[in-house]
């Protein structure tokens, strides 16, 4: 009886992370294509030094970040991949949303001031803990970089 | 203050090199937080509060920055970089750090 109701649980857990996470990916995936389609105008590159004809530009330093974390079928679907080695697509696509997240947040603080490029753009992965008892449990992604504000723009 | 992760600086010279500076904080999220973002671990998606716990931290890690770039007398800190790590379990640090230096218009 015990046993039943563990797996009932398991179960449970199991199928709510499946519906609710999937669900919860494709709604932020469908947010970052339309907002990366409307923040394309800021080009944020890794170059380390701006080019010399925007060397008139003032700079500031603009940061994005997120903290993203797993549902209960990732975490159950990479142990499960973990056991036999490849690929853990599942949480491929989440550090791949929480790059690019932190990307816009960046990309959104520069358009914010007036910037018209970010340079030098560093990205920070750490994982919070807490709640992270197996498993990967939440990840924050950190994107930093420095914006170029044409001279034309009053700061 | 002039803050940057850049090592040139446009349209400015830097005059003097005042050597590292940082800033830095740990700081751990209130028990009924921790356990709602455990649900969150069931069902996904964004932990908003540990983004903005994470986003304050940043701040102060870089206005002890500033402080420590002020009290030397820079106008500047450029080659700013972050790292962040756990360091315990519901805390984490975050430091911020860089190069200290005088600019001025070229």
């Amino acid at each position: 009886m015990e046993a039943l109701i563990q797996l009932g649980v398991f179960v449970t857990l199991l199928l709510c992370g499946y519906f609710f996470g999937r669900h919860a990916e494709r709604k932020h995936y469908k947010s970052i294509f339309q907002r990366e389609d409307e923040l394309r105008h800021v080009v944020v590159t890794a170059e380390r030094m701006p080019e010399p004809e925007l060397m008139r530009h003032r700079f500031n330093l603009v940061s994005g970040s997120v903290v993203i974390s797993v549902d209960y079928f990732k975490v159950v679907s990479a142990g499960l991949r973990s056991l036999v080695g490849g690929r853990l697509s599942s949480y491929e696509s989440l550090l791949d949303r929480a790059r690019r997240e932190a990307l816009l947040r960046m990309q959104a603080e520069a358009e914010a001031q007036g910037a018209e490029m970010v340079i030098n753009t560093k990205f920070e992965t750490s994982r919070v803990s807490g709640n992270a008892g197996q498993g990967l449990g939440s990840m924050e992604v950190l994107a930093y970089g420095t914006a170029l504000i044409p001279p034309s723009v009053a700061g | 203050m002039l803050i940057s992760n850049i090592e040139v600086v446009p349209g400015k010279r830097v005059v003097q090199h005042l050597g590292l500076v940082q800033g830095s904080t740990v700081r751990a999220k209130h028990a009924g937080k921790d356990i709602l973002a455990g649900f969150k671990n069931i069902f996904g998606g964004e932990l908003k509060s540990y983004t903005d716990l994470l986003q304050e931290s940043r701040q102060e890690a870089i206005d002890r920055l500033i402080e420590q770039a002020d009290h030397l007398g820079a106008n500047g800190v450029i080659n700013v970089r972050f790292a962040t790590s756990a360091i315990a379990a519901g805390a984490s640090e975050i430091l911020a750090y860089g190069t200290a230096v005088v600019l001025e218009d070229r």
